[in-house]
Formats: C-alpha cells, structure tokens, sequence
C-alpha cells in the first residue's frame, strides 16, 4: 500500500469484487418474488380462412389479448418480452407451436394491458390440415433482469378451434 | 506514506467499500430502485479513492526515526569472515 497506484489498484479490485457481490444477491433476490399473473385471450373473429396457392392453410384472426403481468415485475427487471403462440398437435408432430403476436413491455406500469388486435404474423400450417383444428393460445413471457438469469413462464388458453370449412 | 498510514488506508479502504456496498443495497432495495443502488455505490467508490488514495498528511505522522550513521558505527555488524574461515578450515582439514 506504499504508492498510490498500488493503492487504486486494491481500491478498484474490492469495488468490483463487491458489485459483482450486490448483483449476484440482487439476482437472488427476484426468487423471493411470488408472481401471480393473469391473463385472457379471446378470439373475437375470423376475418378469413383459406388455402394458400402453395397448399398451406392459412388464418386471420382478430383478438383481445389481456393480461396482468405486473406481478412478475421486481427492482431487478429490465424488461418484460411477451408472446402470443397458437399451439397445436398434429399427426407429425406432437407440439406445433406459431407466434402470432409480441410485445416488449418496458416498465411495471405498462404491464397492464388490453391489446385489440389481429394477428401480427401469419398464422400459417405446412400442409391443409387446419380445418377444425382445435388449438391453444398460450401467452409466453421472457423476464429479463437487470443482473441475472432470464426466466420465462406462460399461461394456456384451451378450448379454440378453426371451423370445418374455409371462410 | 508510513507503515501506520498504510494499515490505516487499507482498514478504511474496507470499511468504507463494505459499508457502502451493504448501504447501497438496502436503499435500492427498499425503494426498488436498481439505479439508485448503483448511482449510491458509484458515489462511494469516489469518495473512498479520494480519501484513501492519495498520499494525504493523516497518513504521514508515524515517521520512521532513523538512527543516526555514528551510532551504526558503534555497533558494527557481526563479521561473517571469521565463519568461512574457519569452515575453510574444516574442509582442509578433511583433505
């Protein structure tokens, strides 16, 4: 400790050991958090179901995508990355998964919302087995924290299906 | 700086981080302000290489006394000459 570049030196090294302590503890922290969202996402309308040139299926829909997600925010959260999937199973594959729609919420009081919207990407099926297809709508959200492990949870919303015939 | 001012810089160089780290976190976490922990922290990391990093007078009243070079003299070391010599000795006397 004898010169002042040595001194800056164990200054510096015990600063950022510690604030690699702070965050590692403030990442800890957000296990303490108990979240409990909600969410309801209703399918308002089918604005037209067809076939593709190709052959593929393809849907437009209109919802209401609502959701209280607030809880899942802590002083620790940068931001909230949420998605709409349609998730469905067909004789291939067990798990079909399709975003339709996404959102980045920035903030606490922002994760509270109401969206009325029609599907922002196309809801599209490799093949034509769409019709009457039952499926789910699955909100899906990334919790991105300051420091830390990101973390992600959803809610399903069972009981959707595509009528027989195309519209 | 002095053998006293250096422990003494190194102590409140701990002390001082430590108690900011542990303040820092309770106040981001209490008002849940991630910012304010760190702007708080920031603030603390100045304030303790300012005050323990440059050679300050506080740190310099421990002086070293130095003896004089005269009473060095009065003590002369103990000579290493008479050892080798008389290893010198032993060795020759193997031969």
């Amino acid at each position: 400790m004898h010169t002042y570049v040595y001194r800056l030196n164990v200054l510096l090294t015990e600063a950022i050991t510690l604030l690699a302590l702070m965050c590692a503890i403030a990442s800890l922290s957000d296990k303490l958090n108990v979240a409990s969202p909600s969410a309801d996402i209703q399918v308002l309308h089918i604005n037209w179901f067809h076939k593709q040139r190709n052959g593929n299926d393809e849907v437009s829909l209109t919802m209401n995508v609502s959701a209280d997600l607030k809880s899942t925010f802590t002083w620790n959260t940068k931001q909230v990355f949420v998605f709409l999937a349609a998730e469905y199973e067909t004789e291939k594959n067990y798990l079909n998964q399709i975003s339709l729609w996404d959102a980045i919420i920035p903030s606490k009081e922002q994760a509270k919302f109401s969206y009325h919207t029609i599907n922002k990407y196309r809801f599209t099926d490799q093949g034509n087995s769409l019709r009457g297809k039952k499926y789910n709508l699955t909100l899906h959200w990334h919790v991105m924290p300051k420091t830390g492990k990101m973390f992600s949870d959803r809610i399903v919303t069972t009981g959707h299906s595509l009528p027989e015939e195309y519209i | 700086m002095d053998w006293q001012g250096q422990k003494l810089s190194e102590q409140l160089m701990q002390i001082m981080l430590l108690a900011f780290a542990v303040g820092a976190f309770a106040t981001g976490y209490v008002i849940g302000s991630f910012q304010m922990m760190m702007l708080i922290y920031a603030g603390g990391v100045v304030l303790t290489t300012l005050i323990t990093v440059p050679n300050w007078p506080f740190y310099n009243r421990h002086q070293l006394n130095w003896l004089d070079l005269s009473e060095a003299e009065k003590h002369p070391k103990p000579q290493v000459q008479q050892h080798i010599s008389s290893s010198s000795k032993k060795k020759s006397s193997k031969k």
